[in-house]
């Protein structure tokens, strides 16, 4: 199908987009549009106006800041795969970033416009929740605040942004230790179904974190907790379904979601721990 | 405020120019402004890459961008592949010795696919040829012709003295 009809606008800086935002009751921000442009053509979002930030070349960057790495949120997802910087401060991501979609959407799709988006099979949330890494948000009047991970994604297609609000930066930390993101679907270019995240070898401990568990990332404290008083993995990842709340949908019920969840989170543990 | 409806994009190397609704995706502005059919629809989900071209050297799925972020950037469609006296470009060559095709619905897409992946891996292994095909699906074929048609065209293009 084809979108409903709306208004389009180029936005030439972040203020510019804000503008726009603010003037325009149910305008949306557009990046890749590898996520909202599926639902517009569905016309399960119908945006009266879409404010085009894909040109905004001072969203798109990796670089160290401080022992953070900072990722621009219009950086497109071929970009943060192919980062040697990420590679080496921060893998998890740019591993990540390759699981997402296919080469197609990683071509235009972009890390800002995923976490924005907060669908809560995508990929790359769940891994910035173990990380508990760090969002920038931009308001207008130059406001700008930074929102953990774990506030960030707050519900289904619910990020903690106003209307008029522009997401401009994702911070992650420098990690050493083992780490894993396992997906787990049937074809190729699914969505996962289940799938989890693992930073091991961490000050506060194992950080598990869950993509498609419920309606938004969550951790999984359950396995947390059973690691740090000494489980092994298997054991630990039995706890994997605690305090989630998996959607029954075609591509598996809720119960198998549960059962499936122990068995990813073991292997992602079980490869975090070896490498 | 630029409401932007008109658009301006070089289009197999010829500058094309239309107005356009915002809402125009840059499949239907190839097929039915321009009447380059050659990249195809074939679902509504952003799902099976038929409708792959380029977009300055990087595969996109057509039906996943507007035609008003396409403007002013350079598009290659299937019909931009073969050399101006009609010479098929290896990549076409290559679906056609190694059958790498039955209906030929998903076969533009998975060319423009291709191309991109091959300007990025010019050597790839099996492996990383079904990896790069991750978007791109095919009802009729099981893929081993399609694959074997992008290794062999990997091959051909590693070892010509020109460029494609």
């Amino acid at each position: 199908m084809i979108p409903a009809p709306f208004d389009y606008a180029r936005a030439e800086s972040v203020e510019h987009a804000i503008e726009f935002l603010s003037s325009n009751e149910d305008a949306k921000v557009i990046a890749g549009g590898q996520s909202l442009l599926p639902l517009m053509r569905l016309r399960l979002a119908r945006p009266s106006m879409l404010v085009d930030v894909s040109r905004i070349g001072e969203l798109s960057y990796i670089r160290e800041d401080g022992d953070r790495v900072a990722i621009g949120a219009g950086t497109r997802h071929r970009d943060v795969a192919n980062s040697e910087l990420l590679r080496d401060a921060c893998p998890i991501v740019s591993y990540t970033a390759t699981e997402i979609g296919d080469p197609q959407i990683r071509h235009v799709g972009t890390i800002g416009g995923s976490c924005a988006h907060a669908d809560p099979a995508s990929d790359m949330p769940a891994v910035l929740l173990a990380l508990g890494a760090e969002l920038v948000v931009r308001g207008a009047g130059d406001t700008s605040r930074i929102v953990a991970a774990e506030d960030f994604f707050k519900g289904l297609f619910e990020p903690d942004l106003a209307p008029n609000e522009v997401l401009t930066e994702v911070r992650v930390p420098e990690t050493s230790g083992g780490w894993s993101y396992v997906k787990f679907r049937r074809r190729a270019n699914d969505w996962a179904i289940v799938a989890a995240a693992v930073l091991a070898g961490r000050s506060g401990g194992t950080a598990v974190a869950l993509t498609n568990m419920g309606n938004r990332p969550l951790r999984a404290s359950g396995v947390e907790e059973a690691l740090a008083a000494g489980a092994d993995p298997t054991t630990a990842a039995r706890r994997a379904p605690e305090g989630t709340s998996p959607p029954s949908d075609v591509f598996g019920s809720a119960e198998y979601r549960r059962e499936l969840a122990k068995v990813i989170v073991r292997r992602a543990l079980e490869e975090a721990m070896s490498r | 405020m630029s409401v932007v409806s008109r658009v301006e994009m070089t289009v197999n190397g010829v500058v094309c120019e239309a107005e356009v609704e915002p809402r125009t995706l840059l499949v239907y502005f190839l097929r039915e402004t321009l009447g380059l059919t050659g990249t195809n629809v074939g679902c509504d989900t952003s799902s099976c890459g038929a409708c792959t071209v380029l977009v300055d050297g990087e595969s996109v799925k057509s039906c996943t961008m507007l035609a008003v972020r396409a403007d002013g950037h350079e598009i290659t469609t299937i019909e931009g592949m073969a050399a101006a006296d009609g010479t098929f470009h290896p990549l076409q060559e290559a679906f056609h010795r190694n059958h790498g095709l039955q209906c030929g619905y998903c076969t533009p897409g998975m060319i423009m696919a291709a191309a991109s992946f091959l300007a990025e891996n010019p050597s790839p292994t099996e492996e990383e040829v079904r990896e790069a095909l991750k978007g791109n699906l095919c009802r009729c074929t099981g893929y081993q012709n399609i694959v074997e048609s992008i290794l062999d065209a990997a091959a051909q293009m590693s070892g010509a003295t020109e460029g494609p």
